[in-house]
């Protein structure tokens, strides 16, 4: 079985795009983890001019990041054990934004599992602010599948 | 007179999930979902999820796996319910 670390270096992501640094916890349908986002995210620059916001199409990749990929790579790694490669895409995304998040935030995400079938993980996901306030919330579904090795 | 009532059920399914350039009378017992209904497998999964629920039965890999056109779906929907009888 996958610990949490292992599940974060599976990750088809990095640097710029990585927004993961810890997860927290992670079950049979449910995780949680969290990031912060730096002072420097390439984003700032032009979001806003002169104001830099997190932009919401960020958020919504952080909460995926956690709360489809890192909870995909588990269930596969559980259900069908662990290879080198596979494969994930972002097929659906319904989310609603409450509080703007700022330069140096840590967000948390939670993320707990509707469905998992066939390759499809739909999850109903939530992110707090350091001060356990809800940023946003929205339901995202996603294809994971490891690739033939 | 079931089966056409079956195909009814099974195409008021899948026209929820069809692109905006493909018309609901392009469902034929020989539409291919994927590659003439240009469904994308995100969707196939939850057509198949919404078969299990209005007929209920429950499919597995390897249904979804032959699952290429709408008559393997009536098909597959058919052994099921005799399989539960």
């Amino acid at each position: 079985m996958l610990v949490t670390n292992d599940i974060i270096k599976k990750l088809p992501y990095e640097d710029p795009f990585l927004f993961v640094d810890r997860i927290n916890m992670v079950s049979d349908n449910a995780i949680e983890g969290c990031y912060t986002f730096k002072k420097e995210e390439f984003f700032y620059k032009g979001h806003f001019k002169g104001h830099p916001v997190t932009p919401g199409v960020i958020l919504t990749e952080c909460c995926a990041q956690i709360g489809l990929v890192c909870l995909g790579i588990y269930l596969l790694s559980t259900e069908e054990g662990e290879t080198a490669g596979f494969q994930v895409a972002l097929s659906g995304s319904e989310m609603q934004f409450m509080l703007p998040v700022l330069p140096l935030e840590t967000v948390t995400v939670k993320s707990n599992m509707l469905f998992f079938r066939f390759n499809k993980l739909k999850c109903e996901v939530k992110m707090y602010n350091r001060q356990a306030q809800l940023v946003c919330r929205g339901v995202l579904s996603g294809m994971i599948r490891y690739t033939n090795t | 007179m079931e089966d056409d009532h079956r195909f009814t059920q099974l195409k008021d399914i899948v026209k929820m999930y069809l692109p905006e350039d493909v018309p609901v009378g392009a469902i034929g017992m020989d539409s291919n979902f994927i590659k003439e209904l240009n469904i994308n497998s995100a969707n196939l999964v939850d057509i198949v999820l919404d078969v299990e629920d209005a007929f209920g039965i429950r499919l597995e890999n390897e249904d979804m796996d032959r699952m290429q056109t709408v008559r393997d779906a009536l098909n597959i929907i058919t052994q099921k319910l005799r399989d539960k009888k």
